[in-house]
């Protein structure tokens, strides 16, 4: 008892870390995609090395963070939420890494007139994983402020989601001189890239009930 | 025979404990935040504080609405009364003892035509009504300056579970300090009049009779906290709305203001002073202010969470306690008055038959305390003080040791079922691994008693090929035979009838390469391994010994293998004696046999 000021202290400092990695993770993820595209390996490289440690640190803490809730009882009547939505947020920097990870393996061909499409998405996806940690932070200290970020989060989703489907449509009707396999190809690194902004909307419905449930 | 007749008071102290506590730590421990030790503990001292410190405001009061003159009445109200509120704690229902205690009363001054002191009846009842909206509006109050304060602030959600637990450690030792203050009344006020006359000196600070009974009452108190409370503490924790953290700290905090507000002399004679209408010190139902309390909160949240049915149930509870009480008490006194002939009053009740037969002790006992009872705030003419100093010293350090040895006990115990535990854990783990070793066991049994069939199956096969290659060789001699004959016959002697035997003779044996070649085929297949194993023990065998080796392995006579062969059967013998020479076996040794074990 006489610790768990010490405790709490350690946890928000854990849980604010565990949001800078992801955080980090996300800015690498989308420069990664970006020097594939410009065709910069050695920087590709870069990032995918940079992603698969931050990804691992994230693990590493999300750990600790789990283990104090349990040990030190920490908010005993959400404990179990709480660490539901450090598990989805933790699913990003892995969705994230998966990704960079394909592109490095199956390095798919781009055509010129399609890389822009591909840099708006990663760039919007980007952007709605920034958006709902930011959300997640701030629920931490002020639940109120948290509707106003999980409007963007949905806002840059269905974003997402429409320039994801105009990329699919262009790659299968305007791109005559490619094959129907690099068609399939390209549609699924759409659909990768598009999952990422599927994993925050995740988040940001699980931190909406989790708003109205602290509130109660 | 004033401790037997206290022992009701202390029983009715146990129930305010089992039932009351659960308003101060009810919250807190129903929705986990704190654990039922931790709180049984603080609520157990901070009880006894208050109850010693501030416990004398609320006593005033009760004296007033029925002064109970005699010791046999003050045991039998306060046992009607803690009979009640057991009651109702058994059927887990928060009730309030200060009701329960005013019916009994009441009931007292019913059978011993007594007049029931209105003005001081008005001020108890109407705190029954002002107890909870105090406590509702102290609620919606404190929510508000919370919700302010935490929206300023912005504390991390985790610090503030650590600062909530923490506040609602100080919180519940407040409440439990101004239960006891406000409550002890309930506990023993009716006792009041008969406290002994003894003043015992601790060396720091003294305690006088009625301190000594406060104290009394307030152990008793500590003792239903530690003991009963826990399964009222989750009613009041669950039942009636859900309580978050914060929440949990207001509605105790609300509840404990109200307590304190009404059992402050302090306070209200500072509202005197500033020119305020005194505050009236009231034993204050403690379930009153905290049902208060969470409703006005469930009202400010728009009244979701708010279990009816439950208020429903409590609000009965409160009109059926008093009642019930009184009643008890009327039944009671009447059955110590005429069948224990007990005094339960100075004055003759009409519904005592006969003389009352009073004892020696109580008459000696009521006649030292007539002068006491007639004038309630009069200083006894004689007071013993007793040094108990050094006695106290001693029995805390005995008290400490005894605690050390317990602590100890305590530890080894845990260490010896720590030691248990593991023990039983790894006969577990054996038992698994026994039980996974037995089924691996099973399903290799079972493998082998397949294969073992499906040997049978190809060996039947095989020996069904052989037989039919024997049985074919046999006719080829008889075809010989048979050509034999035709050609010792004269030439122009033969008939188309011998040449027709001949054919189908023929026709029959036509496909016998084809089966041999499907003997052989079987032969490998079921002697794979055995070929293997011949190969690596004896090395320099030829192709067609090993042949003989597998045929001889099928448990075939030389006459069968010569067939199968179609060599004779003195070159199968001859054979079989260069194979046990190359074999390099001794005279006592089976061929056959070996070559089975293989």
């Amino acid at each position: 008892m006489i610790n768990i000021f010490k405790t709490s202290k350690t946890v928000s400092l854990s849980i604010d870390e565990f949001f800078d990695k992801i955080d980090l993770g996300t800015l690498n993820f989308k420069k990664g995609v970006q020097n594939y595209i410009d065709g910069n390996s050695n920087e590709f490289a870069l990032n995918l090395k940079s992603l698969g440690v931050l990804e691992s640190e994230a693990d590493t803490i999300q750990r600790k963070i789990e283990n104090d809730f349990y040990l030190h009882s920490l908010m005993p009547n959400y404990a179990s939420d709480i660490l539901n939505l450090l598990e989805s947020v933790d699913d990003i920097i892995d969705m994230s890494k998966d990704v960079l990870s394909q592109f490095d393996v199956e390095t798919p061909h781009m055509p010129e007139a399609i890389k822009k499409d591909y840099l708006d998405l990663v760039e919007l996806a980007a952007k709605s994983s920034e958006v709902v940690v930011s959300a997640a932070r701030i629920f931490f200290t002020s639940p109120d402020a948290v509707k106003d970020k999980i409007q963007k989060v949905l806002f840059y989703h269905r974003e997402t989601d429409t320039l994801s489907n105009n990329i699919k449509r262009k790659i299968f009707q305007e791109f005559d001189s490619l094959k129907l396999s690099e068609k399939i190809h390209l549609r699924y690194f759409a659909l990768h890239i598009e999952q990422v902004s599927d994993a925050s909307k995740n988040i940001a419905h699980q931190l909406s009930s989790l708003v109205i449930k602290i509130k109660m | 025979m004033f401790l037997f007749f206290l022992s009701s008071g202390l029983f009715l102290g146990w129930t305010l404990g089992a039932n009351d506590a659960s308003n101060v730590f009810g919250s807190a421990v129903g929705s986990k935040l704190i654990r039922f030790k931790q709180a049984a503990i603080i609520a157990a001292i901070f009880v006894v504080l208050g109850a010693v410190l501030q416990g004398s405001g609320g006593s005033h009061t009760l004296g007033k609405l029925g002064s109970i003159d005699a010791l046999g009445g003050a045991f039998t109200v306060a046992l009607a009364a803690g009979i009640a509120v057991f009651w109702m704690t058994k059927l887990k229902l928060p009730v309030s003892t200060s009701q329960a205690v005013v019916g009994a009363i009441i009931g007292w001054n019913f059978f011993t035509d007594n007049p029931t002191d209105i003005n001081s009846l008005t001020k108890i009842v109407t705190t029954w009504i002002s107890g909870p909206i105090l406590g509702g509006i102290f609620a919606v109050l404190l929510f508000l300056l919370l919700q302010f304060i935490l929206r300023k602030s912005k504390i991390h959600l985790i610090r503030l579970d650590a600062y909530i637990k923490y506040a609602l450690l100080i919180v519940g030792a407040f409440g439990s300090y101004s239960l006891g203050a406000n409550n002890i009344a309930n506990v023993v006020g009716v006792f009041i009049p008969s406290a002994p006359n003894i003043t015992l000196d601790f060396g720091f600070f003294t305690l006088d009779g009625t301190q000594l009974l406060f104290l009394v009452g307030g152990i008793s108190i500590a003792v239903g906290i530690i003991t009963y409370s826990k399964k009222v503490m989750m009613t009041v924790g669950n039942s009636l709305m859900k309580l978050n953290a914060e929440t949990a700290i207001i509605v105790v905090l609300a509840h404990s203001l109200v307590l304190f507000v009404f059992s402050s002399q302090s306070l209200s004679d500072l509202f005197v002073r500033i020119g305020l209408p005194e505050i009236p010190l009231v034993p204050v139902s403690s379930s009153q202010a905290i049902v208060g309390a969470i409703i006005g909160i469930g009202i400010l949240k728009g009244g979701r969470n708010i279990h009816g049915k439950v208020i429903g149930k409590i609000a009965m509870g409160w009109l059926v306690t008093p009642v019930i009480a009184g009643l008890i008490s009327f039944i009671a006194l009447f059955f110590m008055s005429n069948v224990f002939n007990l005094k339960v009053s100075e004055n003759p009740s009409k519904f005592v038959k006969g003389d009352i037969v009073v004892t020696d002790d109580s008459k000696s006992f009521i006649d030292s305390k007539t002068k006491i009872i007639e004038d309630f705030d009069s200083t006894p003419e004689e007071t013993k003080t007793f040094n108990i100093y050094k006695p106290a010293v001693v029995i805390v350090l005995i008290i400490l040791v005894l605690l050390i040895i317990y602590q100890l006990y305590i530890i080894n115990k845990l260490k010896e079922k720590d030691k248990l535990e593991e023990f039983q854990e790894s006969i577990d783990r054996y038992n698994a691994q026994q039980i996974m070793l037995e089924s691996e066991l099973r399903m290799t049994t079972e493998t082998n008693l397949k294969l073992e069939k499906e040997i049978e199956a190809k060996e039947k096969e095989q020996k069904k090929v052989a037989l039919s290659i024997i049985r074919k060789n046999e006719i080829l001699t008889k075809l010989k035979a048979e050509i034999e004959i035709l050609k010792s016959k004269p030439e122009n002697t033969l008939k188309f009838s011998d040449l027709n035997t001949l054919r189908i003779l023929i026709l029959e044996n036509l496909n016998i390469e084809n089966e041999r070649k499907s003997f052989d085929k079987y032969i490998k297949e079921l002697n794979n391994s055995f070929f293997q194993n011949l190969e690596k023990k004896y090395p320099g065998l030829s192709n067609n010994e090993k042949k003989l080796c597998s045929l001889l392995r099928l448990k075939l006579t030389s006459k069968e293998i010569a067939s199968i062969l179609n060599i004779t059967p003195k070159s199968v013998e001859v054979n079989r004696y260069r194979l046990r020479k190359k074999m390099d076996l001794k005279k006592e040794e089976k061929l056959s046999k070996i070559i089975r074990k293989l």
